[in-house]
């Protein structure tokens, strides 16, 4: 089977979605994300490995922790980093995606960061590139961010060392989550034996079970005695539709609090990819807390990132 | 070649030489995988209070845009300060020094050693680039196509093993 992601003999060419991807190559990036972690905390945060090329981050819908992180990860790789917003440029005047990256080819980008609100938007850009520019996906629609994903496993990894005795519990609105759609694939793919989700039935999709995953309804009943407890953001549009009466309601039985985290093993860790919000999905006392590692997976999304554009970059056609 | 060092051997010769050399700020750093093995023997035989780092170069190679990142890249660790420090450098086999350039390079973005020494186990000549060291075990003849590679057994002795390209 022909995958996008991958060159005739098997390494990563793009990275565009977790799905499809061996456990070997989760292996390889989180090893290279560990050696650039200590990279991040010398004197000298930066190595040469990127010297003389061009990274383009293409973000055709806003983020600002995503693209920092790519932008910091970039340049301590030594390369040449450009940000576009392109909400607010030629798109905004009638450019068509390809032609924007057309325009950038012919700048002599060597890598694009690509974020936008139509899933499929980077493997649609990976399929029109030639062949020694590399392309990763910074959040596609509701499809996928791979990134996201393999930054949430490696701090589990890290915090926990291994994958094989885990319980995870994915709790929010994942029928509207690239984010959580990444976790469960990167989790899966790499032997977490118990992976559930807990949600509403209204922010769940219709076969979400056929992703490998244990749905609960009752956040408590689903908290019971999991390692790490991944909180996802409510995205605040989703109020105003028919899905949920009130963000009180939503918090009274989905919000994450000190009370319902007791029922998680007592070493369990809280993470949230960002932004939060506070009081709705998770409680201050919690993000706050002990338990939080919310902040960490921030620093390690630079060292994952990192790992990414390095293996990419060294993988021509 | 005829016989292979005895690596075992060399490491005594190792030893003796960088002795004199410790004087109190000095620190063992070793170039993965064979040079850190050996840093951290030399530290076992000269003193376990010399600080001790290892050093993995794949981020620091010139040939990255050819043949692509090591899938096995070890973290390198330095958990003393550098700056001020007289480091010894540890390598197995020097070659064309193209490793040397890129620890150092490395080594340099830690902070400013006050020096830096190189000990190899062995010198086998092939120098591209000018890299020379001061403490060698011993230099060895080698035809164009075979490579010494460093071994350690279970036992945690070290073996030279000669490869030959086909």
């Amino acid at each position: 089977m022909n995958n996008p992601q991958l060159t005739k003999d098997g390494k990563l060419k793009h990275l565009l979605s977790i799905e499809g991807l061996p456990k070997t190559i989760l292996n390889q990036i989180l090893d290279t994300a560990e050696s650039f972690a200590g990279v991040s905390e010398r004197e000298v945060k930066k190595v040469p490995l990127l010297r003389g090329k061009t990274v383009c981050n293409i973000f055709f819908e806003n983020s600002t922790r995503t693209r920092t992180t790519f932008e910091i990860a970039a340049k301590r790789l030594s390369a040449d980093v450009v940000s576009l917003n392109v909400g607010t440029s030629s798109q905004a005047k009638g450019e068509t995606i390809l032609d924007t990256v057309d325009n950038l080819i012919a700048m002599h980008a060597d890598m694009f960061v690509v974020r936008h609100a139509q899933s499929g938007a980077a493997h649609f850009i990976a399929r029109h590139v030639p062949s020694h520019i590399h392309v990763i996906n910074a959040g596609d629609g509701r499809h996928s961010h791979p990134t996201q994903g393999l930054l949430d496993v490696f701090t589990i990894r890290r915090h926990k060392r291994e994958f094989h005795n885990l319980r995870v519990a994915i709790v929010g609105d994942v029928l509207h989550s690239r984010v959580a759609r990444s976790e469960i694939h990167a989790l899966t793919t790499l032997g977490v034996p118990e992976v559930r989700v807990i949600a509403p039935k209204t922010l769940l999709p219709a076969d979400v079970e056929r992703l490998g995953v244990q749905v609960f309804h009752d956040m408590r009943a689903g908290l019971k005695d999991v390692d790490v407890v991944m909180m996802l953001r409510l995205q605040n549009e989703r109020m105003s539709g028919a899905l949920l009466p009130s963000a009180q309601e939503y918090f009274k039985c989905y919000g994450l609090t000190q009370e319902k985290l007791a029922l998680a093993k007592s070493d369990a860790i809280v993470m949230h990819p960002g932004p939060m919000n506070r009081g709705v999905e998770i409680d201050s006392s919690v993000a706050d807390g002990s338990q939080s590692v919310i902040l960490p997976q921030v620093t390690y999304g630079i060292a994952v990132r990192m790992a990414v554009m390095s293996i990419l970059a060294g993988n021509p056609e | 070649m005829s016989k292979l060092p005895d690596a075992e051997l060399l490491v005594e010769t190792l030893a003796e030489q960088i002795r004199p050399l410790l004087e109190r700020n000095v620190a063992l750093v070793g170039i993965h995988s064979g040079g850190a093995w050996l840093a951290q023997r030399l530290q076992q035989q000269l003193g376990d209070d010399i600080p001790l780092g290892s050093l993995d170069i794949s981020f620091y190679r010139d040939d990255f845009s050819r043949i692509g990142l090591h899938s096995q890249v070890k973290p390198s660790s330095i958990n003393f300060e550098v700056e001020g420090c007289h480091i010894i450098l540890v390598d197995d086999v020097l070659y064309t020094g193209r490793t040397i350039r890129g620890a150092m390079n490395e080594l340099f973005d830690y902070g400013r050693p006050a020096s830096v020494t190189l000990a190899v186990l062995v010198d086998r000549g092939g120098r591209e680039i000018p890299v020379e060291a001061q403490v060698v075990g011993a230099k060895v003849q080698l035809k164009p196509g075979e490579n010494l590679e460093l071994t350690r057994d279970q036992a945690g002795k070290f073996h030279f093993i000669l490869h030959e390209a086909a």
